[in-house]
């Protein structure tokens, strides 16, 4: 068959990635620049805040949501979830939290841990 | 005799003009139903791309980080099929695959990525700029925003924009490799 052979990959193509790339660290180095440590963790369901904990002092705490259980444990000043009963286990495979707006994110349960002031 | 003979060229004319008008009308026919079987083989191959992925999961810091093998599909559908068949595909591949193996909130969030990930390849494809490695990569980046935005509505909080900033990362990565990989697949193998 004679078709003719298109380029499966152009300088556009490859100027494109270095660009798309090239926003996304610039925009991971300010992040992290400028990021704080943060003094507090809230835990949000479904858009509702539901409790707040102080990062200095070490806490487990089990969160029941309509959808599920999540344990969050404080820990040195760092959070992470150490167990959940959803199906993906995202949340708890996520790395330790600890900087002002970082967050830990369960989607089946609409749960979310996020770093405040 | 001679009227015989005078009508007789006519009439075969007629007989090779009718002829012809039905075997293109017969050939659009089959065209339509390879197509109908293409999309078919094609949903097929869909789901059974985005199964083999999920057996092998590749986890890594943050979620909503992964290949994306079910879009090979979706790109190569859109080169060779069109943009009619492409949404056909996908929103097939999305419900079928939801039902079999995921919930309605996998489906709600596969569905916004693929829609807008679509749109922005059929948008980018008019223009022309981009060979299929472009449009994948562009296809790729809207995929993950559109869960974004899903994640972003589901959970009212709009910080989740900033995972953004990896998803962009790793979606042009996979992008990329996703579009190489069609391009080469479009290059041996012909559908018509």
């Amino acid at each position: 068959m004679s078709d003719k052979k298109d380029k499966i990959i152009s300088i556009g193509d490859i100027a494109l990635m270095i660009g798309v790339i090239a926003f996304c660290v610039a925009g991971i180095i300010l992040l992290v620049s400028n990021s704080k440590p943060g003094g507090n963790v809230t835990v949000t369901v479904d858009g509702e805040a539901i409790e707040s904990f102080p990062l200095n002092k070490d806490t487990e705490y089990s969160v029941n949501t309509d959808n599920g259980m999540n344990i969050i444990v404080i820990k040195d000043g760092v959070v992470s979830v150490s167990n959940a009963d959803c199906p993906d286990k995202i949340c708890v495979q996520h790395p330790p939290i600890d900087s002002e707006g970082e967050t830990i994110i369960c989607l089946p349960h609409k749960l979310v841990i996020e770093i405040v002031e | 005799m001679s009227r015989f003979l005078e009508e007789n060229p006519k009439s075969n004319m007629k007989e090779r003009h009718e002829r012809t008008l039905e075997s293109s009308r017969k050939k659009e026919q089959i065209k339509g139903n390879k197509l109908t079987a293409l999309c078919g083989v094609f949903t097929a191959l869909a789901m059974i791309l985005s199964y083999l992925e999920s057996l092998v999961p590749i986890t890594f810091a943050v979620p909503g980080i992964k290949l994306g093998l079910a879009n090979l599909v979706t790109i190569i559908a859109l080169h060779k099929l069109g943009l009619k068949p492409t949404i056909i595909i996908s929103v097939g591949r999305i419900i079928l695959s939801g039902i079999l193996f995921g919930n309605v909130t996998v489906i709600i969030y596969s569905l916004a990525g693929a829609a807008l990930s679509i749109l922005v390849m059929a948008l980018v494809r008019l223009f022309k700029i981009f060979t299929v490695t472009g449009v994948s990569i562009l296809g790729a980046v809207a995929h993950n925003l559109g869960q974004l935005f899903v994640a972003v509505i589901v959970l009212e909080n709009v910080n989740i924009m900033y995972y953004f900033l990896v998803l962009g990362i790793s979606g042009t990565i996979a992008g990329a490799f996703i579009g190489i990989l069609a391009g080469m697949i479009m290059r041996n193998i012909h559908f018509r």
